[in-house]
């Protein structure tokens, strides 16, 4: 049951195979045997999942017609609201605190029928590459428990790597779905900025913040990407751009498709052994009809100064809602408002937030604002206009999703530059808009290694459509970890 | 790399404390000495960008910065106060209020 993806899954349910119920115990099983092991999940929501199984099971029973989604489990990030569901974002300054309201993805979800089984662990408020910065402690790799699962949406990749659920949702502000992604052997999918509302996520740097979905499969995420994409009048940065339906791109066919490679940006740093992975998997794609041709990015280089700017920039404005006034911890006995919302905030965050507070208050404050704040957007026009050279050229940008394959727990804890490096390559799509997309693309000493694919604005289809036709002929997103 | 060539990044003690007062952040002696290390470093780093030559180039803070977003101004529904005030540490539900220290005098 478990090894199921979710499409059969809901088939299965919706032609009477199997009741939501079953379904819905079966996984609930899966994971409270291995989140011991994996920590991957910070809360299983076991009651409220099965009342919403058994209500599936009540409308199939009663002729009534189901959802796309119908009974099959989810697991989301803890960074999404869900009204009545312990929401901490992986930080003690939120440690008690439930939504009063649901995002919209968790509307939309359930509106197809999805089951919530709970909310996973992640870096604290989805800061991090490691998932190391929780403050309930790291989730662990499903395929070598003494490493990380990525980061920062680390519990949702390892929920699905494990078993533990068919699909989860993720988010991804610097690549914290793909590079989990592809930490933990499964796809993840970062999409289009707005294609998917972040009404009830909760906020990290608004520009790029983006919600997508991890599978085993590239036909789960289109099809819980199909689900969750769309404009929102809560969020006035989703695009009204039509949705179209992801599962009809998936032909198998990717003849006549334009690969392009940066060569040039992929010649430092990269794990000799990942870089035969994805060029084993351009020839894969190159014989199955695609083009593979190189393609220049020029700022690329610069992407991780340009984003750490960027993003602690706005991190450091969204997190001074977390004051101990309307939610949250409150420090005890202050004396003043003010010394109330110092220790409130000390005490509450831990220290990776602490740090992109003060550097993204440093680069927005009188004297710096100028040499790196507007500069790193000025820098981040010239990475777009990079990317939009390459598209003249080419239909996808192809490099890895990370330079390693997963690092050992506690390898980059005490160096945060070392940390932030590891994300030379996950951080320019999102910089740029762009969607991006990691797909299994093999092992290092059974390690999960990832290629990378950037699309065009709104182009999600081509992305699931060549990982769609790369599974079928390869079998790297069939293994499955020994836990 | 060529970026560990050029100068330092000048960080003091006293800058990340007042970096830390203006973020409020009420930071421990030892925190202000990882952070003055930690963020030199970073910034350190970051300072390759100010070699880009971006003469003429417009900031891009927003990806669809052009989109339109207005909508009729008309009152929706919103959240009832009762719900509104659930999280707070410390509030009065039926006054719809949160309560803080003493922010005059005192």
């Amino acid at each position: 049951m478990v090894q199921q993806t979710a499409r059969a899954i809901r088939d299965d349910i919706a032609q009477g195979r199997a009741s939501a119920s079953d379904v819905c115990r079966a996984f609930l099983e899966r994971t409270q045997a291995l989140n011991p092991t994996l920590n991957a999940f910070n809360h299983v929501a076991a009651d409220r999942a099965l009342a919403r199984a058994k209500a599936i099971d009540a409308q199939r029973a009663a002729g009534a017609s189901l959802g796309p989604l119908a009974g099959v489990p989810i697991a989301l990030k803890d960074n999404m609201s869900v009204r009545g569901m312990r929401t901490t974002a992986s930080s003690k300054i939120l440690d008690t605190y439930v939504p009063v309201y649901d995002a919209t993805v968790v509307q939309r979800l359930e509106a197809a029928g999805a089951v919530i089984l709970g909310k996973t662990n992640c870096d604290e408020f989805a800061m991090g590459s490691s998932n190391e910065n929780s403050a309930y402690g790291p989730v662990r790799n499903p395929w070598a428990t003494d490493r990380t699962p990525g980061g920062s949406s680390g519990g949702s990749a390892a929920a699905v790597a494990a078993r533990c659920v068919p699909v989860a949702l993720g988010s991804d502000t610097g690549g914290s779905v793909r590079q989990p992604g592809s930490f933990c052997g499964v796809i993840g999918l970062k999409p289009t900025y707005g294609r998917v509302s972040r009404y009830g996520l909760l906020a990290f740097a608004s520009s790029l913040d983006q919600i997508g979905p991890l599978g085993r499969t590239a036909a789960d995420a289109a099809l819980v990407l199909s689900v969750i994409a769309g404009a929102d009048p809560c969020d006035a940065t989703t695009a009204r751009e039509p949705v179209p339906d992801f599962s009809a791109a998936l032909t198998g066919d990717v003849k006549g498709v334009r690969i392009g490679v940066p060569r040039t940006f992929m010649a430092d740093g990269v794990d000799p052994a990942v870089l035969r992975a994805v060029d084993d998997a351009l020839a894969t794609l190159n014989s199955a009809g695609a083009t593979v041709v190189d393609v220049e990015l020029p700022h690329a280089k610069y992407a991780i100064p340009v984003y750490y700017l960027v993003a602690t920039a706005e991190a450091s404005s969204n997190l001074a809602r977390y004051d101990g006034v309307k939610y949250g911890h409150r420090a005890d006995d202050a004396k003043t408002l003010r010394e109330m919302y110092s220790r409130s905030r000390d005490e509450g965050f831990g220290p990776e937030v602490k740090r992109r507070i003060m550097l993204g208050t440093y680069v927005l404050s009188a004297g710096y604002y100028d040499a790196f704040y507007l500069k790193a957007l000025q820098v981040r026009t010239l990475l777009r206009r990079d990317y939009e050279q390459a598209f003249e050229k080419v239909d996808v940008v192809a490099m890895p999703t990370a330079p390693t394959p997963a690092f050992r727990l506690g390898d980059k804890t005490d160096d945060p530059l070392q940390m932030y490096l590891a994300d030379i390559f996950t951080v320019s799509a999102p910089l740029a808009g762009l969607p991006a997309i990691s797909v299994p693309c093999g092992f290092a000493d059974g390690l999960p290694i990832g290629l990378q694919l950037t699309g065009r604005f709104f182009d999600e289809s081509m992305l699931l459509r060549i990982a769609d036709a790369y599974e079928r002929v390869t079998d790297w997103s069939r293994q499955s970890p020994a836990i | 790399m060529e970026w560990y060539h050029r100068r330092m990044a000048v960080l003091t003690v006293a800058d990340v404390e007042r970096i830390a007062a203006l973020a409020l952040l009420e930071l421990t002696d030892d925190e202000k000495q990882l952070f003055t290390r930690q963020l030199a470093d970073i910034l350190d780093y970051a300072q390759q960008v100010q070699a880009i030559d971006t003469s003429g180039v417009p900031a891009t803070a927003h990806v669809h910065a052009g989109q339109r977003t207005e909508r009729d101004d008309e009152p929706r529904a919103s959240l009832p106060v009762e719900e509104a005030v659930a999280n707070a540490p410390d509030a009065n539900a039926d006054a719809g209020l949160f309560r803080v220290p003493r922010v005059i005098g005192g």
